[in-house]
């Protein structure tokens, strides 16, 4: 293991691609006249490094780097969640007055993180994986500098993040002491060689606390709707689909391979965080009249029923939660897509009462609403009862029938407040003056992918469960 | 004679970890951290890690503390003097913290002391400490110590971004 050569990176292409296209994109930056070209070259270099994903298969540096199929699917997640993110912002940052290039190389960064999260088989790139996506989103967060909303959300972030990080730091250390290694399936073995203990199962829960704080399970959610709320609604789609996605795949590989054996025991507190969480998202969405802040909420009700998948476990629980963070990426970044495009000079658009009659102004947009808003709620034509029915369907088979009746009937309460957008769109009146559409090629292009994978996804799901299944299997 | 040093750091760093959040005054907080970090220093090295002691002093409560130094003289100190330290609820906060204490002395008893693997605490002591972090910081630990770079170089563009770039 002292022999360091450069083979070794051969697992990690995609990681160095995004790497170097992050400083890159930094340095074409300084010299673009228009900021979009920094934009383009983040996609470009996404598309190269996606090319080299199925390629890279294999473990490095003494196992610490994992790139399997399982990282491979989360992977093609943070793509998809940076290609639309960019389409989204490209426009967006003009109206907002902050267009300026490092926005595009701290997504890259950040997504860089997530990757190195997906893959990590060793605690200390876990966490530093972490941090890397977590800082750049906390920069991301405050990055419209003249608005206070933006800065006061890059602050919360920033103080919560930091506490969780000691939170998961602190896990790990306890681990490291109880283990003598920070490799993930050295700790499954040497747990499975010393069953359970107090200290193990306080480090678990420091763990889980801190995943927990990254995929907004409520009671670690608060930080959510307040962040989503205040920052720029492009970060903010970014935020809820990429590390929330990131959390997740950790989340998975730590619980699943190191802690596996001990499943019994920390289930029972992911059911109670899952139904928990649930209910906190669906209930206090209700009372939301802001679009933002109730997708902030929708977003913490969505991750308590992807954790559902982690409950399960297995092949098929953790293909049923890839397959749902995959469907839900979409139909998140698609239903921001419309928020940001109903924000224009001088208006905001984020209430919902700017929805009213949207039917009657903007046909197109309320269809395209429609569509993400029918998804969310899990209604079938949709990709998001796919996605729903494939994570009842593990839940039930693992024998928690009753948690999927919990499930579905949470999934009920969920469509008074996304079918109240509808309401709003089709069967009132307008109010006062229309909003005006600031639709621009790259959101157009953007809405036009989120809704054709949605609805296709809706119809002809089996690609997709397939490649899900072969993932995680 | 260890024992009683390693009692004296620890009491100490605890003692003084106190007084760094109870002090009314932040440049009095920051005082006691200073003395704090040194503390902990000693703390390395009686675990012969005399590498991490120096970094300690050195980035610690050498760059580290200066820096909130310069935060604190930004405060209106007068102000802040009269703001009250602690919010109550001591019961339910001391309740979580005595728990904590003893799930945590609990957890002491299942602690491995000393691994097995090529770095025993005598090949430690043949290499000296700094050879032996060096060679496994730049050998086994290398794509760690390179992902913390890139989450220097975050760090710096955020920093100037949020800092310097001017406002339109």
């Amino acid at each position: 293991m002292n022999e360091i050569n450069v083979s070794m990176l051969a697992p990690l292409l995609p990681e160095v691609i995004m790497a170097s296209a992050g400083i890159l994109v930094l340095l074409v930056e300084l010299v673009a006249r228009r900021k979009e070209t920094a934009g383009l070259l983040s996609i470009a270099a996404v598309a190269v490094a996606a090319y080299y994903v199925p390629h890279s298969f294999g473990k490095s540096f003494g196992g610490m780097f994992v790139s399997d199929g399982y990282s491979a699917f989360f992977k093609f997640i943070f793509f998809i969640n940076l290609i639309l993110t960019v389409l989204l912002s490209m426009r967006y940052l003009v109206i907002e007055k902050s267009n300026h290039g490092e926005y595009y190389s701290l997504v890259v960064f950040s997504t860089l993180g997530m990757m190195l999260m997906a893959s990590a088989g060793d605690l200390i790139v876990l966490y530093l994986g972490l941090e890397l996506m977590a800082l750049s989103s906390y920069v991301l967060a405050g990055f419209i500098r003249h608005d206070a909303r933006s800065s006061e959300a890059a602050v919360k972030y920033f103080l919560l993040g930091a506490f969780s990080s000691a939170l998961l730091l602190y896990g790990i250390t306890l681990v490291y002491g109880l283990t003598g290694t920070t490799d993930v399936s050295l700790i499954g073995a040497a747990v499975v060689e010393k069953g359970l203990s107090t200290p193990l199962f306080l480090s678990v829960v420091f763990l889980m606390a801190a995943f927990g704080f990254k995929t907004a399970l409520a009671p670690f959610h608060m930080w959510a709707p307040d962040v989503y709320e205040g920052a720029p609604t492009s970060v903010t789609a970014f935020m809820s689909v990429g590390p929330k996605a990131a959390a997740f795949a950790a989340f998975g590989r730590v619980f699943l391979t190191g802690f596996g054996s001990l499943s019994t025991d920390w289930t029972g507190i992911l059911v109670v965080l899952s139904i928990l969480t649930m209910a906190v998202g669906n209930i206090l969405a209700i009372q939301q009249d802001n679009i933002k802040r109730m997708l902030a909420y929708s977003s913490v009700a969505h991750a308590g029923y992807a954790v559902l998948g982690i409950i399960v476990g297995g092949a098929e629980g953790l293909a049923a939660m890839m397959n749902y963070l995959f469907i839900y990426g979409f139909m998140n970044l698609g239903a921001f897509a419309v928020v940001i495009m109903l924000r224009s000079e001088g208006v905001r658009g984020e209430a919902l009462e700017d929805y009213k009659g949207l039917a009657k102004t903007h046909p197109f947009a309320a269809a395209v609403m429609l569509v993400f808003m029918f998804s969310l709620t899990g209604i079938p034509p949709t990709a998001g009862f796919i996605g729903k029915f494939y994570l009842f369907k593990a839940v039930v088979g693992a024998g928690y029938a009753w948690l999927a009746v919990v499930t579905v009937i949470f999934s009920a309460i969920s469509a008074y407040f996304y079918l109240r957008v509808v309401m709003y769109m089709y069967m009132l009146e307008p109010e006062g003056e229309a909003v005006t559409l600031s639709l621009s090629p790259s959101l157009g292009l953007a809405l036009l992918i989120t809704t054709l994978v949605v609805i296709l996804i809706g119809v002809y799901p089996s690609p997709l469960l397939s490649f899900a299944r072969l993932a995680a299997g | 004679m260890v024992e009683w040093f390693f009692g004296y750091l620890a009491g100490a760093v605890i003692l003084l970890a106190i007084l760094v959040v109870a002090s009314r005054n932040p440049v009095h907080s920051v005082l006691w951290m200073l003395l704090m970090f040194l503390h902990v220093a000693g703390l390395y090295l009686l675990l012969n890690a005399e590498f991490l002691a120096a970094t300690q002093v050195i980035v610690y409560a050498g760059a580290i503390l200066v820096l909130f130094l310069f935060v604190v003289m930004l405060l209106n100190l007068r102000e802040e003097i009269k703001i009250r330290r602690f919010t109550g609820g001591w019961l339910f906060k001391g309740l979580t913290a005595l728990g904590i204490i003893y799930v945590l002395r609990r957890g002491l008893e299942g602690f491995r002391v000393g691994f097995e693997g090529p770095w025993s605490i005598e090949a430690v002591g043949r290499a000296t400490h700094t050879r032996a972090l060096g060679q496994v910081l730049f050998t086994e630990y290398i794509l760690p110590f390179e992902i913390a770079s890139l989450l220097l170089l975050v760090a710096i563009v955020g920093a100037v971004f949020l800092s310097k770039k001017r406002l339109r």
